[in-house]
């Protein structure tokens, strides 16, 4: 019979309990020998003879004791409790050595957790969707138009899904919502919440099940249904206490009764995967008849059928798209889409692959620059212990044991540096998952979870060998002889030991280097780009989403607008106030603009055009310059009067080298007269060049899609939000608590990424600075203190104070110059590898570079400077009489 | 002692154990060494302190097990009894021994005929 289940669970846990079982077995032994000595003496045997016998017939307590344990336990569980045992002695002896060893791999550790849970999150792990590989996001080949170039009108949406036999679905949502664009009026004060329109078949596409109730039927789909909703789970959880029984309620959505008819599951997160840093509270049926006359505003998802490659679908989607109308009652609008299939994950988080692996690359570079300061920690202690384990060698443990109990140590100490460290991890990620505020998809769902955990274990486990690997073999190699005999404090043993830690040094301080000239590359293309010019002023405004009712009036709405800017204006501290109904850098939309002239109507060349319906004011209100001509003003409102404001580039393009004032532009379908020319504004993005814009006036043609209002003023927004919105409620009591958010929140959404690439690029750079000065400072206070009786001598043959304190900073120094040329030749390599994530900084810019070396050398300095005084300090007397 | 006493197989010590044990039901350590010994008719060279080893493997394998108690001469000592499962693995080594038993004389046999011709 050899080993069964039992047995060897049974093994396991005697080696938790061996302590009573011996003490158990032992009883038992004794009890034994009683009784033989009993049996013997009622034979008539003398007393002696008696114990003599039964220890004969015994055979060993000892070894009976031995049989005992090895047949309770596994062989190898012995021996790694011996090792553990030793190892938590040795290791609460050196308490200070444990510690800091222990930290400093939690620290490294922890980094490397938090940063693989995010690129897992962002990079491997699929969709969570339903056979996510199937799913394919549709975009306009060459989408230079903003939101409006990767979306497509109702029409086209149709024509698409019922002509194409690569897709068993092809559904969107509606793109141009803007956050808080419903308002929900229970009893009290109504609550604004963010609706989204989803095209039928939307959930079933991506493979969404609901987690309470139903999903959208067809018949919602069609106008003048019963209006249903959908919630998010975080929604129904937080504003309606996750009661169960709203399902088939009627609630009141921006004064229209919707029915709820289910809840998503908690797994389904729309901001994190279409939109990141956006909330969506519910969904609402996107109806197809209501956007017929519209332009562009679905953002298409296909699910391919199995078996079809994204190149067939691909191939078959350049046939369709060209044919579909963009308005079928208006074939004069023209013809002619153009369609990009992407991998949907490829679509959300492609952009970011660089980046992430960047910033993997930088986490794995601490976790080296940690493992070759722990070697060098262990050399050290190495250096003291070598007597022992020469002893231990020469009382005949193997090569193999010995190196053993100190992969033992190192693993020890890696695995609770790792307990430490996923604590750290854990931190940090709970701290990202809820940063709505950094622009990167997906982020929101970042967790620890299986794959992060086994990602723990693995770089423990690698980090234990990496820097358990060098001094074990150091230690076990040793001449033994060498070692005994050497009992004296001689001078000899230094050198050669010395150069595996200095090698190791240089290492580190080359490691740190690579890290700081990238964090120094990435600070300075993060600087750069907030010197942008945005064409706006973020500081000093802030906006909020304005409720009103016009009824569809024309006339009532400048009338609003109107009222709106002027009690805006009437609030102490306001300096100006407008309205418009899309800010720069969040949501935007786009139409075509063409120069009237002498061309005939068919040679007109529209170019896409960013639009805002704005009031007058609003470009005072966000710090927009106008070059030329002049601002709109209320007359123009209240007459209907046709004008528009355009940017400097698309005036230069529609008039090149002429007066653009007083022209006239076919602008959104209408003749408009050129009144201003403004300068560029950064309408998406910090980093892109400014597309063409135009600023319309709110009349009859042009109808503005929401409104917010932008206060100018030098109080901080907080301090104005009362009153505002004190004035807002005043004309329309229904004005939902919409947040006064300051415009620079916008800005900072909008280079969020970069900030948090460098922001994180730029701690471990530190990190790594921290950690290479401690290997610094270790490796030179270390032999100062070996060449205590060295410089004692030298110091009593007229070596002066300043000397000695010279000598060891110059060595320091000579280890930082080797590190950082060997550094910088290898940051000159690697830099060449980011250069796509820079923004107008070169590689090789030599600024970074020099304060590189700057930093590096004054740390060196520092980490030298402590020993090299301590050096100067010793007295030549006290130095050798120790001897 | 004169004649050498026969050195014990590997696990036939656990099969004497589980058969004593199965023939008079609870025993003590000693007891059960005593009793091997005296049916052995001491030809088995035992040391009684193997049987500690023996006793604890066959509790891990969960066919004995043992409870603390009194010996008749007042003395603490843990008792030891078979299981069903214990049971079991007796028959089975019952039948395995017999036949090796068997085996081996048929054997023993042959090479002792083969030889005289």
């Amino acid at each position: 019979m050899s080993y069964s289940l039992r047995q060897i669970f049974n093994q396991l846990r005697s080696f938790f309990r061996s302590e009573r079982l011996d003490r158990e077995v032992n009883q038992e032994m004794a009890s034994h020998l009683e009784m033989a000595v009993e049996e013997n003496l009622r034979r008539g045997m003398s007393a002696e003879e008696a114990w003599r016998q039964a220890l004969v017939r015994f055979g060993g307590v000892q070894q009976a004791l031995e049989q005992h344990r090895e047949s309770r336990t596994l062989p190898w569980v012995d021996v790694l409790r011996q090792d553990l045992r030793f190892t938590f002695r040795m290791l609460r002896r050196d308490f200070g050595f444990t510690v800091v060893a222990i930290l400093i791999l939690a620290l490294g550790i922890g980094a490397n957790i938090a940063v693989f849970s995010v690129v897992n999150t962002i990079l491997l792990r699929p969709l969570p969707f339903r056979d996510p590989q199937q799913l394919v996001r549709i975009v306009e080949k060459d989408p230079k138009a903003g939101e409006s170039s990767k979306t497509y009108t109702a029409d086209a949406t149709q024509d698409f899904q019922q002509q194409n036999h690569s897709f068993q679905s092809v559904s969107g949502y509606f793109a141009f919502t803007g956050p808080d664009n419903y308002k929900l009026v229970k009893s009290g004060q109504p609550v604004p919440v963010t609706g989204l329109l989803v095209a039928e078949g939307f959930f079933q596409t991506l493979g969404v099940e609901p987690s309470l109730g139903r999903l959208f039927r067809s018949e919602e789909f069609v106008q003048h249904a019963q209006q249903v909703a959908l919630l998010s789970y975080p929604f129904w959880k937080r504003r309606l206490g996750a009661d169960r029984s709203i399902i088939g309620k009627t609630i009141n959505l921006s004064n229209s009764s919707v029915v709820v008819i289910g809840v998503l599951p908690d797994t389904f997160d729309f901001g994190a995967v279409f939109s990141p840093g956006a909330k969506v509270d519910l969904f609402v049926p996107y109806i197809m008849d209501d956007f017929r006359d519209d332009g562009n505003d679905l953002a298409l998802v296909g699910r391919l059928k199995p078996g079809v490659t994204l190149a067939q679908a691909q191939s078959e989607t350049d046939q369709l798209f060209p044919q579909f109308y963009f308005v079928h009652k208006h074939p004069e609008y023209g013809k002619g889409y153009t369609g990009q299939l992407t991998d949907l994950k490829e679509y959300v988080s492609g952009k970011l692959r660089r980046s992430l692996i960047v910033l993997w690359c930088a986490v794995g570079l601490i976790l080296l620059i940690v493992c070759v300061n722990l070697s060098n920690l262990l050399l050290a202690r190495a250096a003291a212990r070598s007597k022992e384990f020469a002893m231990r060698r020469a009382l005949g443990a193997g090569r193999g044991r010995l190196v053993r109990q100190l992969l033992t140590e190192s693993l020890v100490l890696a695995a609770a540096g790792a307990v430490i460290g996923l604590g750290f991890g854990y931190g940090i990620l709970s701290y990202l998952a809820h940063q709505g505020s950094i622009a990167l998809p997906l982020l929101a769902m970042v967790r620890v979870d299986r794959s992060v955990l086994e990602w723990t274990v693995l770089i423990a486990i690698a980090a234990a060998v990496l820097f358990g690997a060098a001094p074990g073999l150091r230690m076990s190699a040793g001449n033994l002889q060498e070692v005994l005999k050497d009992s004296g404090p001689g001078l000899s043993e230094g050198r050669k030991h010395d150069r595996v830690r200095s090698t190791l040094v240089i290492t580190e301080i080359a490691l740190a280097c690579v890290l700081l000239v990238g964090a120094g590359l990435l600070l300075r293309s993060f600087l750069r780009v907030l010197d942008i010019d945005l064409g706006f002023e973020a500081s000093h405004a802030a906006a909020i989403s304005v409720d009103y009712d016009d009824g569809g009036n024309v006339a009532k709405r400048t009338a609003i607008w109107q009222e709106v800017t002027n009690r805006s204006l009437m609030i102490p501290g306001v300096e100006s106030a407008g309205i418009s109904d899309n800010l720069p850098m969040s949501r935007n939309r786009s139409w075509g603009i063409a120069a009237k002239g002498e061309q005939k109507q068919d040679a007109l060349k529209f170019i896409p055009i960013f639009v805002y319906i704005v009031s007058p004011g609003y470009l005072k209100a966000m710090g927009m310059r106008l070059i030329e001509g002049r601002d709109i003003n209320w007359d123009d409102v209240s007459n209907n009067r046709a004008v528009v404001i355009l940017n400097e580039t698309v005036a230069r393009k529609l008039w090149p080298g002429q007066d653009p004032i007083g022209r006239t532009a076919i602008a959104g379908g209408a003749d408009a007269e050129v009144i201003g020319v403004i300068a560029d504004v950064h309408e998406t993005d910090a980093e892109d060049s400014a597309g063409a814009q135009m600023y319309l006036p709110a009349i009859k043609q042009y109808g503005p899609e929401g409104s917010y209002l932008v206060v100018r003023s030098k109080l901080p927004p907080a301090s104005l939000a009362t009153s505002v919105m004190h004035a807002l409620r005043e004309i329309n009591p229904g004005q939902p608590a919409t947040e006064f958010k300051p415009i620079q929140s916008l800005v900072d959404h909008a280079t969020s990424p970069r900030r948090f690439f460098v922001l994180l690029v730029g701690t471990f750079a530190g990190l790594g600075l921290l950690l290479a000065s401690l290997g610094i400072y270790g490796v030179i206070s270390y032999s100062v203190t070996r060449q205590t009786q060295e410089i004692g001598i030298r110091m009593a043959l007229g070596a002066t104070q300043s000397w000695v304190q010279r000598d060891v900073i110059l060595r320091t120094l000579r280890l930082a110059l080797i590190g950082v040329a060997v550094g910088i030749i290898a940051s000159l390599v690697l830099a060449r590898l980011i250069a796509s994530l820079l923004f107008q900084t070169a590689p090789t810019d030599p600024l970074t570079f020099a304060g590189m070396v700057v930093l590096l050398g004054a740390v060196a300095l520092l980490a030298a400077y402590l020993p090299a005084r301590r050096a100067s300090r010793i007295d030549p007397m006290i130095a050798l009489r120790t001897n | 002692m004169g004649q050498s006493k026969l050195d014990l197989l590997q696990g036939t010590l656990d099969v004497m154990v589980l058969q004593t044990l199965e023939a008079l039901g609870s025993l003590h350590g000693y007891g059960i060494a005593r009793r091997i010994e005296q049916v052995s008719g001491n030809e088995v060279l035992l040391n009684q302190g193997t049987i500690y080893a023996s006793l604890v493997r066959l509790q891990q394998r969960g066919w004995i097990i043992a409870k603390w108690g009194t010996s008749d001469n007042n003395r603490k000592a843990k008792f030891y009894s078979i299981t069903k499962i214990g049971q079991k693995q007796l028959i089975k080594d019952t039948a395995y021994w017999q036949r090796l038993a068997g085996v081996m004389g048929r054997v023993l046999a042959m090479q002792s005929e083969g030889g005289e011709e």
